[in-house]
Formats: C-alpha cells, sequence, structure tokens
C-alpha cells in the first residue's frame, strides 16, 4: 500500500487567525477516513487546503505529486448548502460535468461519457430523475446526484463535505454503500463528517481535529472516551461506561 | 396596423433606420446571451459596473482619435483588475470593491468630457446611446463583436457551466476560475462597446440582467435560457424602436421599456413560477383539497 496523500506541518490562516495548525498525517490507498471535529475545527479548511483552494504552509502531496498534476484523479462533493438549487440544470447536466476532465475542453460529449452518465445515475438510483431540475429534487436525492457526479469522474482520490447533512436513510444507506464500493476498489475517500454515533460503522480511519491533529489511525485505536474528549475540548456527553456500546453527543 | 405599416415603409426608406434596427438586434442577442451567465453568477452589480467603467476609455478613444473599441475595453478590463485586487487584497467586500472602483472610473470619465467641452463628444449620447446614429462602421463592429462574443461562449460553455454552477469543484478538478472570470469580464467590456450607440452606458445593465431574468422565470434548462434571454433581447430591440419611431422617444430608454414590460408578464404569468399561476395553483390545490 502506498502513501495516497502526504501532509506535512499543514497551516491555513485566515488574516491572523488560524483555522488549522502544524498538522501532519500521511493516508494510504483503499481506506474510508472520516475526518471529525467539532464546529470551527478546520475540517473543510483541511480538505480545501489539500484540494489547493486555500493558501497554506506546509507541504502537500497526493499520489506523490503536487496536487495541480493530479486534479484529475481527484474528485470532489460539496457541502449541499454550496450549491445554488434554483441553477437551471438537470439532473443528468450535473452527472455530466463529472465527466469534464475526460472531455477535452473544446469537444462535446461522446457516447461513451452518455453511457457513463446514465451508469452512475442507476448506480445511485436516480436514473428516472435524469431529467429533473435539481431543485425539484428531495436532500438526499440531490446529494445522491452530486455522487453520481464523482464517480461519472473516475478519479482515485475522493472529498467528500458533510455529505450525511439532511439527507433521508434511504440515500444514507445507498451513498455509504458505493463509497465502501469505491473502498474495495483501492480507492481513498475522505469524509468530512460530524455525526459522531455511525462513526464506527461507516470508517476504517479517523482524523480527529480540532485546529490541531488530535488523532490519526484506525478507528478502533482512536475511536475512545480520552481521545474524543480531547477533541471536543470536553464538549462532549459520554453513555454508558462499555466502549463497545458507548454513545457519545456533542453538547 | 396603420401604426406597424408606417414604421415598415420608415424602415424600407431610411437605411438609418435599417441600420440601427440591426445594431438593436444583434445587442438584444449578445446582450440576452452574456446577461444569462451574469444573473446566475450573481453578477448584476458587475454588470453595472463594468459597462459603467468604460465611460473613461470612450472618452480618451475619442480625444486620441482612435475607435472607442479599444479604450473602452482597456478600462473595463482594468477596472474588472482592480476590482478583483482590491477585494482579495483588504478586508473591503466584493459588492463594495465594485461600488468604489466603477463610480471612480465613471466620475474619470464625466471630468474628462466636462473638461474637454467642444472636442465633439456629446455625453448624453455616450449614456443614454443614439441609435439612430449608428454608423455603417457601428454595425459591423457590432456584429464582429456579436460573432466573437457568441463563439467564445460557444467553445467554454462547459467551464463556464460547471464554473457558474460549483466554482468550488470547477477549481479542484482543475478549470481555471479566474481565468473564466476575466473572461467574462472581457466579455462584458465589449457587450457595452457594443451597446454603446443602441441603449448607452447607462441603461446596458437592463439588456443583460432583464431579457435573462425573463428568461430565467420560463425554463429549466441553460441552454433554453440563453435561446430565450436572446429572443427577448430581440423582442425588446425591436418593439422599443418602434415605439421610438412612432413617438419620436429615446430609443434606448423604450427598447428597455419594452423588456421590462416582457418581463413584468413572466414575473406574474410565467407557467410555473409566475406570482399569480402560483396562486391559482393554490387554490385549485386547495379546492381539490377540500372536495375529497
Amino acid at each position: 500500500m502506498s502513501d495516497v496523500i502526504e501532509v506535512s506541518q499543514l497551516s491555513v490562516y485566515y488574516e491572523d487567525n488560524e483555522a488549522i495548525k502544524d498538522i501532519s498525517f500521511k493516508a494510504k490507498e483503499g481506506q474510508l477516513i472520516g475526518v471529525v471535529g467539532p464546529n470551527g475545527a478546520g475540517k473543510s479548511t483541511l480538505m480545501k487546503a489539500i484540494l489547493g483552494l486555500e493558501k497554506y504552509k506546509g507541504t502537500i502531496s497526493v499520489l506523490g505529486k503536487k496536487v495541480k498534476e493530479v486534479r484529475k484523479q481527484i474528485s470532489y462533493v460539496p457541502q449541499r448548502s454550496q450549491i445554488d438549487w434554483d441553477f437551471p440544470v438537470l439532473v443528468q447536466d450535473v452527472v455530466m460535468m463529472g465527466r469534464a476532465t475526460h472531455i477535452a475542453w473544446y469537444k462535446r460529449p461522446s457516447s461513451i461519457d452518455k453511457e457513463v452518465v446514465t451508469a452512475c445515475l442507476k448506480k445511485v438510483g436516480m436514473l428516472n430523475f435524469a431529467k429533473r431540475q435539481i431543485g425539484e429534487l428531495s436532500g438526499g436525492q440531490q446529494q445522491r446526484v452530486f455522487i453520481a457526479r464523482a464517480l461519472a469522474q473516475e478519479a482515485n482520490v475522493f472529498f467528500l463535505d458533510e455529505p450525511f447533512v439532511g439527507i433521508d436513510v434511504t440515500s444514507e444507506e445507498i451513498i455509504i454503500g458505493l463509497l465502501r464500493e469505491l473502498k474495495a476498489e483501492n480507492k481513498t475517500i475522505f469524509v468530512v463528517h460530524h455525526d459522531l454515533s455511525k462513526v464506527q460503522d461507516y470508517f476504517d480511519q479517523l482524523l480527529l481535529i480540532n485546529k490541531e491533529l488530535i488523532q490519526f489511525g484506525s478507528v478502533d485505536q482512536v475511536y475512545t472516551p480520552e481521545i474524543l474528549q480531547k477533541t471536543y475540548k470536553g464538549g462532549l456527553a459520554l453513555f454508558g461506561s462499555n466502549e463497545e456500546q458507548m454513545v457519545v453527543t456533542p453538547q | 396596423m396603420t401604426n406597424i405599416s408606417f414604421f415598415i415603409d420608415q424602415v424600407m426608406r431610411y437605411s438609418y433606420l435599417q441600420q440601427a434596427l440591426f445594431a438593436a438586434i444583434l445587442v438584444g442577442i449578445i446582450c440576452g446571451v452574456i446577461g444569462c451567465f451574469i444573473i446566475l453568477r450573481g453578477m448584476a452589480l458587475m454588470g453595472d459596473a463594468i459597462s459603467h467603467a468604460v465611460l473613461p476609455g470612450v472618452v480618451v478613444s475619442y480625444m486620441i482619435g482612435v475607435n472607442f473599441f479599444f479604450g473602452a475595453v482597456l478600462t473595463g478590463v482594468l477596472t474588472a483588475l482592480a476590482i478583483g485586487y482590491v477585494s482579495q487584497n483588504s478586508r473591503i467586500k466584493d459588492d463594495s470593491a465594485i461600488g468604489i472602483l466603477f463610480t471612480a472610473a465613471f466620475a474619470l470619465g464625466i471630468v474628462m468630457i466636462t473638461g474637454l467641452r467642444g472636442t465633439g463628444v456629446d455625453l448624453w449620447h455616450i449614456l443614454f446611446g443614439n441609435v439612430l446614429a449608428v454608423s455603417r462602421v457601428d454595425l459591423w463592429i457590432t456584429a464582429g463583436i456579436g460573432f466573437f462574443v457568441i463563439l467564445l461562449i460557444i467553445i467554454f460553455y462547459r467551464p463556464l457551466l460547471i464554473s457558474t454552477f460549483d466554482p468550488i469543484m470547477a477549481k479542484a478538478t482543475g478549470i481555471p476560475v479566474h481565468l473564466i472570470h476575466y473572461l467574462l469580464m472581457l466579455l462584458l467590456s465589449l457587450v457595452t462597446v457594443a451597446s454603446l450607440k443602441s441603449v448607452g452606458i447607462v441603461l446596458v445593465v437592463a439588456m443583460l440582467i432583464t431579457p435573462g431574468a425573463t428568461a430565467y422565470l420560463l425554463t429549466d434548462r441553460l441552454p433554453v435560457m440563453l435561446s430565450l434571454s436572446a429572443l427577448f433581447g430581440v423582442i425588446s430591440a425591436v418593439v422599443g424602436i418602434y415605439f421610438s419611431v412612432l413617438y419620436d422617444v429615446a430609443s434606448g430608454a423604450s427598447i428597455v421599456l419594452a423588456a421590462s414590460v416582457l418581463f413584468g408578464l413572466a414575473f406574474f404569468f410565467a407557467p410555473k413560477q409566475g406570482v399569480i399561476t402560483k396562486k391559482f395553483r393554490q387554490r385549485k390545490y386547495r379546492h381539490i383539497k377540500s372536495a375529497s
């Protein structure tokens, strides 16, 4: 297994405030990684810095190269709140955007591109909605369309920003199922996540941050009361004494 | 009916009217197309800004005797760059930076015109247009700009669409989002130049925003929105010139009013988005509900 992402001494500043500070870690391929921490801990900032969308100090390499050189291998799913849902595009148009990295900018989509779009829509169970305007869908359906777009890109590394916020159970199950499939294909998936209840189920590894890196490791090693309390700075209520049955809620 | 035949007769008879009509139609098309992207990117204020910011460039071009095309594009793009520079390098937000810089450029233009009285530059005509003074050369320039703008939009359609819809994903996958922004600013300056004679600097923003907004209320697909917007631009141009000839009123303002009326119709009566249609549908729904 090779290192897919290597981050060392990464810091991001907004004006004079530190958003994240001195973060270093190495992520291997074929892992489903949850990025977890309280609000304002810099989870999205970390992701955007790795994607080269923020000014940062430190070094980052993705697939052994600079981000700029491997952009086509990186797929990104934004937070739902960042999208204008009144935008005049149909579901199939959105998924086709994922093919942009495969189509020369002056060319039109080929029949292969169209087949990929159809296949991806089928995977997320949204083929029947292909000709709907995206705003007409429910939150979970919208998220599935964006997952389909990410799949259509056929990338190696995936970044998802809060994909499970405000969506229905069915959509959540479909999405997590697809992420596991990607993992089985040896892809690497980063998921910014803040609902601690399902963390143990969903992820192989956790990256716990609160401005600084608290801990990075496999879920069984890292998902402990001590480390969680350290991440949330005491802002957690822990129920149950047995680690197997521990229930946590942010206060 | 007699009014219409009178109008057609006039157009057939006077070549300056034909040129005016052609120019206005072209402006309707290109403003309509660019305007869609301006609306969807939430850049209406930027559209207003760039159109005003071409003024000093136009004046300088008149002074040194080159076509105002060059000066206008130069100051338009410079202002766009300056706006980006100010908002990225200080805590001043985008809309404030726009407000500061375009008014500065516009004021500079007015000071230059008023300081150079007697040079033959007519402030009124630049600000509000004088479509009946469209020369053959102007018409060619407008047609050239129109061709160039539409061509660029067709070529860059996909990156334009993606960077407008989801700029973060666009950046993440390597689409040059900033370059596309400045390309759009360049196109905006060009469109303003093309519209100078027909509607004038002050009202260009209406031709950018209003037909596009009307189309936005009628469709859920960008290609359809672009075509409808161009169509509404053309209808506004023809109807505007018609009333301008018939009642001898300012052509630019007349065109803009025609566009506004179209918007009003769509706002109230659009099949899906119209305010009154929505009310009607709700009432019908309530009836069905109470009946069941």
